[in-house]
């Protein structure tokens, strides 16, 4: 039975592994898309630009990575609150096809900007982790990938606790049930929309630096925002813990059927069968695990 | 289109609905076309190229017009919709040998029937969701042709189809290959143009301005929608056939996510909801690339920089302003170079009266 190799073990472990790297990408989407209503398609260039900086910081000007990456996750915020308060807030109310292609306007104005500043050439971001793996029962887990899921897990405790206790996200969280009784009871809406904007920032930032570490930084580093659409569709686009799960399936089904299906078809899996799973997933529950059900008679 | 109309005192609805809404327009269009008959004797090659460009542009983006501006079904998947009409014509061509007047209209049957197929979540899903879907249909037919030797033709998946002829005449150079194209960019226009006032497009438009308004009238959305997105996708399949015919080859590169977001700009640039608009937005997208080299050349010249030391700068600034431009529209304009085009038009109907 393929449950009991390790082979199927080593593929399904990494790929939750680097699910969980998915994971946090989709948590910044997914709250864009719960306050704002926005489908981010800059998603992935907001990651590419985190890791950018990080890289330029790091590689180009030698900072010490304490200096290079709170620099670079302010930054993030701040490009975050920008992005929002320039670009998209004169847009509310506007079709949802032009505020899906204002955000594909942002991702290409970010790679442009990216590689104009920074050189097209593929640029290294050096964290201080061992690069030899950890060997358990034939399976390979490499420790960037480990620290990138705990730095991940991290960041999604503090936010579930930010969520749940702060005044502030609670107050977010009203503002995604019901915008109008939201104001009703006099929560500013509008620094609600600014912040889940930047803290989508952070999020981007932290990816970028795993992702970045991982792949290297250039402007392919954006294709990273393609996968967050499987993993946000099968968990429910306004659903957090569904982000979390939908990364984590994502990451693991593109690496098992990567390992197994790659040797007979020449490469390429991985691109493509988390977007199988998405189009079986729209097609029989639209609305993902946790998603908001709308209904709609008449 | 291009004359100056006053005195529109339509009393029928017939009046009201005709391509022709005075006998004027019947002659401008006419002159338009004597104009687009008489270019390739004043052009050269080069802009002969150009124009080409602009005509297979146009095709594609009028039919993205029917399904995203007419429709109101977002796609991203238009790139692949001409990959398959693309790939479909030059096996048709390359390894059964018909000639490009079976291509054509075989690329763009294809590419309805697989059109459709993708069009099917569209009855459960809308808005933001199809435009997820779409883009699945782009990833999942990339791969096909890629990793299917039988479609893809193996190592870098191009096919190469021999020179198009028709009566013995070979579509050999830019400026028969314009005679090729032109006729096929012609019909298309009127064809979408008297799509849009039928009955048909006039379902179309219902269900994009309210869908569930739509079923209540007798709109049968589900059949309509898939209509929609046959009627697209044939546009699209017979402009990817062309490209094979045109260039000779078909490849995918040509049609990745990057060409349904320009396709998806042109029609936004250009007007969403108008035939004439997917014209202009093709003109613009096509030209923009062009005129900025020309431009951005000519100040890096003055400076003393060579081209070779710019081609990187360019290429990102052309994302730049590609991008920005599609923000500014947006936000300025949304309905496109079309609603400029009418102001103009607005303001030389009255004029010197213009108050």
């Amino acid at each position: 039975m393929f449950f009991m190799d390790p082979f199927f073990w080593d593929l399904f472990v990494n790929g939750l592994l680097i699910g969980s790297m998915y994971a946090l990408v989709a948590l910044g989407f997914v709250l864009i898309y719960k306050a704002t209503s926005v489908i981010n398609f800059a998603q992935g260039d907001l990651v590419m630009f985190g890791g950018y900086i990080a890289a330029a910081g790091l590689s180009l000007y030698h900072l010490p990575l304490w200096v290079a990456a709170p620099m670079m996750l302010a930054l993030m915020v701040v490009l975050g609150f920008a992005v929002e308060r320039g670009i998209l807030r004169p847009l509310i109310g506007q079709p949802a096809v032009s505020v899906v292609m204002v955000t594909i306007g942002l991702a290409l104005v970010f790679q442009g900007l990216a590689a104009m500043i920074w050189g097209a050439a593929t640029i290294n971001l050096p964290l201080p982790i061992p690069l030899k793996p950890f060997i358990i029962w034939e399976i390979y887990l490499s420790p960037i990938n480990l620290v990138a899921a705990g730095l991940c897990v991290g960041f999604l405790i503090i936010f579930v606790y930010f969520f749940r206790r702060s005044r502030m996200g609670i107050a977010m969280r009203a503002v995604a049930d019901d915008q109008q009784s939201a104001m009703s009871v006099g929560i500013n809406v509008r620094i609600v929309f600014a912040l889940s904007w930047a803290i989508a920032g952070l999020a981007s930032g932290i990816g970028g630096i795993v992702w970045g570490n991982m792949l290297g930084v250039d402007t392919h580093l954006a294709l990273v925002g393609l996968k967050v659409f499987p993993a946000v569709i099968l968990g429910g686009l306004d659903s957090v813990p569904g982000a979390v799960l939908g990364g984590l399936i994502v990451g693991g089904v593109e690496s098992v059927a990567a390992g197994y299906i790659d040797p007979y078809v020449g490469g390429g899996t991985k691109d493509f069968a988390p977007f199988i799973i998405m189009i079986l997933a729209l097609m029989f529950r639209p609305y993902g695990f946790f998603g908001r059900e709308i209904i709609e008679r008449v | 289109m291009i004359n100056r109309e006053c005195g529109v005192y339509q009393t029928t609805y017939q009046g009201d609905m005709a391509l022709y809404p005075l006998p004027l327009a019947k002659a401008s269009y006419g002159l338009l076309l004597l104009i687009l008959l008489a270019l390739p004797l004043v052009a050269d090659s080069h802009s002969m190229a150009i124009v080409n460009l602009i005509g297979l542009a146009a095709i594609g983006a009028i039919g993205l017009n029917i399904l995203t501006g007419y429709t109101g079904q977002i796609s991203l998947g238009h790139g692949a919709f001409m990959m398959v009409g693309s790939y479909t014509a030059a096996i048709l061509s390359a390894r059964y040998e018909m000639p490009f007047w079976v291509g054509l209209p075989a690329g763009g049957a294809v590419a309805a029937a697989v059109g459709a197929f993708f069009g099917i979540p569209s009855l459960r899903i809308k808005g933001l969701y199809l435009a997820i879907a779409t883009l699945a249909a782009q990833f999942i037919i990339e791969w096909c042709i890629n990793h299917i030797p039988w479609i893809g033709g193996g190592a870098q998946s191009s096919i190469y189809v021999p020179t198009p002829t028709l009566f013995g005449w070979p579509f050999n150079t830019e400026y028969r290959r314009y005679f090729m194209i032109l006729p096929i960019c012609i019909l298309a226009y009127v064809g979408a143009q008297n799509l849009v006032r039928s009955r048909v497009g006039r379902a179309f438009i219902a269900i994009r301005d309210r869908d569930v308004a739509a079923e209540i009238i007798g709109v049968d959305i589900f059949r309509y929608k898939l209509l929609a997105f046959a009627v697209s996708s044939f546009y699209a399949g017979v402009a990817g056939a062309l490209w094979t015919y045109y260039l000779k080859i078909a490849n995918y590169e040509h049609f990745i996510l990057s060409t349904s977001i320009s396709y998806l700009a042109m029609i936004i640039i250009g007007g969403l909801g108008s035939v004439l608009g997917s014209v202009f937005g093709a003109v613009f997208i096509t030209l923009l690339p062009i005129v900025l080299v020309y431009v951005v050349e000519g100040i890096a010249r003055l400076f003393g920089f060579t081209y070779a030391s710019i081609a990187d700068f360019l290429a990102n600034l052309r994302l730049i302003i590609y991008g920005g431009l599609i923000i500014l529209f947006l936000a300025i304009e949304p309905e496109g170079l079309y609603r400029m085009w009418g102001n103009i038009k607005r303001y030389f109907r009255f004029w010197p009266f213009s108050y």
